[in-house]
């Protein structure tokens, strides 16, 4: 229960759709979603595999609570060896499309081979076929969302897609499901491109049914209520989205600014969650008109927007005018303060357009602000941008870019590299602001020490969404701890990734942790799935997690010697704000991370914590 | 006091809840393909519109029925199906207006919104107040104490 034990496993190379039953005593180590499809692939492929070749698997993994009524139960993870870095890849996506392929009775979707012609796989619960998208390759995830629509005749199908970026090999493409929603980082989108498909078109009508269900419904109806009344998952997240972070991040002096050479960005005010409720002078309307939640969801932290129908970027251009996906916090920092752009607008505009086209915000907007320093620097020419100028600030260069990598055509195809290749190609690879060949987020750990940690240790290359510290360093949950302080961080960071890594496994969404820890999903994946689920085994299956997918980069070919920071947050001190003077204390954090991790000082677990962990 | 389902569309997000509420309610399942309620969502206008059976009076469905199975229950006033009198015709489909009676394949009758006998699960799970189950005689309440709340007789006395 809570699982419908059955995983589809489709052929591309052969075109077949097989039922196969989902494996229960890995669900039972590793739960679903996250932790159950990266122990599929590190079983199916070889970790050192070219991931865009048909070796390479690319597996849709719901949750063992995803299509439930747990609050927020609408997540799915997109598991691959990711494009962008080579690394192991796992992106979470909400809307609509992970409830209803489990509806369709299905816990996975396995991808394997590579189709010789576009495809998209159409599920109609137990009928599943791979159909001819010959004519879908070349468009947006818009135009295809539509055609799907209208060619079956079914306004119930939920679509997931790629767009022209990832057709055209843009290393940060993303899966984009419902329309706004994504998988987003390290390449997913890139990868299912290289298998030739296009799309998944999902209707189901067979429900979810959980182990208790007069229990789970107890359960459920708590601790949604305990979300209710929590500051951030009541109230911060319903008005402001997470771009209620914009304002707050700026004052602490941890919003990576021009490429992270400042802390601080002068504009971000303008580009904040507040920004998007003020009315425009232009046509007497708020950027944001609605909040919009996820499937299942009690929070509602998504945001739909609409563009002002002056402004540049959408003069004549009806297309843009509807309703959409609007910006969240990190899309906002990096088509934003990554690039100086403060234009709400226009980023805006750029945030449909990653939508549109499905790549990932935060590396695209990273890799921008990485090329407008190399620019600055004379290094990048106008001849090479085709005649853009890329400089800070230029709100212009961001849409237009914007516009390029979406389709992965001039310039845009140099960005679509991602700032690691594409500073290497420049000849000054310290420019990128990356991780394992992904590009850190919204938060720079100059002055949030702890993020310093956890985006040199995370797995799928620098991310937040690994380990959140965060929410203890700044916004004091579960209690406060100092940002500037490197003390007691390695641990902060282990508890998180682990938890964290438990949270992505049961189908709903880490957003909750604001308000809930562990002890609040135990109980209701307790009632929901078959055995016995206590706090104990949920933390292991978290902590087994991590290091499994550990094992995965090791084997990939990764070294403790990539668990680092780019050398401006190690050298380079913050200019303003309170973290002014300092640097990243990342060497004072990582040997005692290792140590708490048991892994040997190149940071290998040792056998003694992989016996324990039984891996 | 009869009391009626109120939407108010514009604090609806699109959670689904009620979907999953009903189908738990009715049919002991999470699957909204099996919900009495429908919430569509309008994604070029940014606008999620919940959806059901407003329990007509003088009930269109009810009166096309021609076995009888559409029953008026006297608690609540909804329109109830008697399952041992559906023969699955589906001629209530067709006479209902706003389409909210359906019918179930998997059992061979039609479905819609019954209240729940009185204490609708749809308005309990929804976490914006955007479904509730208020006075029948006044589902307007609420939006006439928001207009009367915004108008302003005292200013041009003050002036």
């Amino acid at each position: 229960m809570g699982w419908h034990k059955k995983v589809l496993r489709v052929n591309l190379t052969d075109g077949s759709c097989n039922a196969e039953p989902l494996n229960m005593r890995w669900a039972s180590e590793y739960l679903g979603q996250r932790g159950l499809a990266t122990k599929y692939l590190l079983e199916e492929i070889d970790p050192q595999v070219d991931p865009l070749s048909p070796d390479n698997k690319l597996i849709f993994a719901t949750g063992p609570l995803t299509g439930t009524m747990a609050s927020t139960g609408g997540r799915f993870s997109v598991v691959t060896k990711g494009a962008l870095t080579g690394a192991i890849a796992c992106s979470n996506s909400g809307g609509y499309f992970g409830a209803e392929l489990k509806f369709a009775g299905w816990d996975m979707v396995i991808f394997e081979g590579r189709a010789l012609s576009p495809v998209y796989l159409l599920i109609k619960d137990d009928s599943v076929e791979l159909l001819p998208a010959d004519d879908l390759w070349g468009r947006s995830v818009w135009e295809t969302d539509e055609i799907l629509h209208r060619r079956h005749q079914d306004p119930q199908l939920r679509i997931a897609a790629i767009g022209q970026s990832g057709e055209e090999g843009v290393l940060f493409a993303c899966v984009v499901n419902d329309l706004h929603r994504a998988a987003g980082r390290s390449g997913v989108g890139t990868v299912m491109g290289s298998k030739n498909l296009k799309a998944i078109a999902v209707r189901g009508t067979q429900g979810v049914k959980v182990k208790d269900p007069a229990r789970f419904m107890r359960v459920v109806n708590e601790k949604k209520q305990i979300l209710a009344e929590n500051a951030v998952t009541g109230q911060g997240l319903p008005t402001y989205g997470t771009q209620v972070l914009m304002n707050v991040i700026n004052e602490v002096g941890a919003l990576p600014t021009n490429n992270a050479a400042d802390v601080q960005f002068a504009g971000a005010s303008k580009i904040s969650g507040e920004a998007m409720h003020e009315v425009r002078a232009s046509d007497g309307k708020a950027n944001l008109i609605a909040n919009k939640a996820c499937f299942g969801c009690t929070i509602a932290c998504g945001r739909i927007s609409r563009i002002d129908k002056t402004h540049y970027t959408v003069v004549n251009r009806p297309e843009y005018w509807g309703a959409s996906g609007g910006l969240e916090y990190e899309a906002a920092w990096a088509l934003g303060a990554a690039t100086g752009v403060d234009d709400l607008e226009a980023l805006t505009f750029a945030n449909f357009v990653c939508n549109e086209q499905a790549f990932d915000p935060i590396t695209f907007g990273s890799t921008l602000g990485a090329a407008m320093e190399l620019y600055e620097m004379g290094l990048i020419s106008d001849a090479d941008t085709g005649g853009t100028a890329l400089k800070f600030g230029s709100a212009e260069a961001l849409t237009k870019m914007a516009e390029l990598v979406g389709k992965g055509e001039g310039f845009g195809k140099i960005l679509g590299l991602g700032s690691k290749r594409l500073c290497e190609k420049y000849g000054h690879p310290e420019l990128s602001m990356s991780v394992k060949g992904q590009e850190f987020p919204a938060y720079d750990p100059r002055g949030i020490q702890g993020m310093g940690l956890t985006y040199a240790t995370s797995n799928r290359g620098a991310c937040h969404l690994r380990s959140y510290t965060v929410a203890s360093e700044i916004l004091g949950i579960p209690e406060k701890t100092d940002p500037l302080a490197t003390e007691g961080k390695a641990g902060l960071v282990k508890a998180f990734q682990d938890a964290t890594a438990a949270v992505d496994s049961t189908g709903l969404c880490l957003f909750t942790t604001f308000a809930w820890s562990l002890d609040d999903f135990q109980p209701q994946v307790d009632a929901a799935c078959d055995g016995e689920w206590s706090l104990e085994r949920l933390s292991e299956v978290g902590e087994r997690i991590w290091n499994m997918e550990r094992q995965f980069n090791l084997a990939a070919g990764f070294t403790g010697k990539d668990d680092t920071l780019p050398k401006r947050l190690l050298k380079d001190a913050a200019k303003t704000g309170p973290a002014k003077g300092r640097v990243n204390g990342l060497d004072q954090m990582l040997p005692e991370y290792y140590q708490l991790r048991g892994w040997d000082d190149a940071g290998v677990p040792t056998q003694e914590t992989l016996s324990k962990l039984g891996l | 006091m009869l009391r009626s389902l109120s939407i108010e569309p514009e604090k609806c997000t699109g959670c689904l809840q009620c979907e999953m509420a009903c189908s738990y309610e009715n049919e002991g399942v999470f699957n909204p393909a099996k919900s009495r309620i429908k919430v569509f969502v309008f994604e070029r206008e940014g606008r999620n519109v919940p959806y059901t059976c407003t329990q007509c009076a003088d009930a269109w469905c009810k009166n096309a029925c021609p076995t009888e199975a559409i029953q008026i229950n006297a608690a609540t006033g909804a329109k109830e199906i008697n399952n041992g009198l559906c023969v699955g015709c589906k001629v209530c489909t067709i006479a209902c207006p706003f389409g909210t009676v359906n019918y179930n394949h998997a059992t061979g009758k039609v479905i819609k919104c019954d209240l729940c006998g009185g204490d609708p699960a749809c308005a309990k799970a929804c976490p914006t107040q955007a479904i509730t189950f208020v006075d029948a005689d006044w589902t307007g309440y609420s939006k006439m104490r928001n207009w009367a709340q915004r108008t302003d007789t005292q200013s041009s006395a003050q002036v």
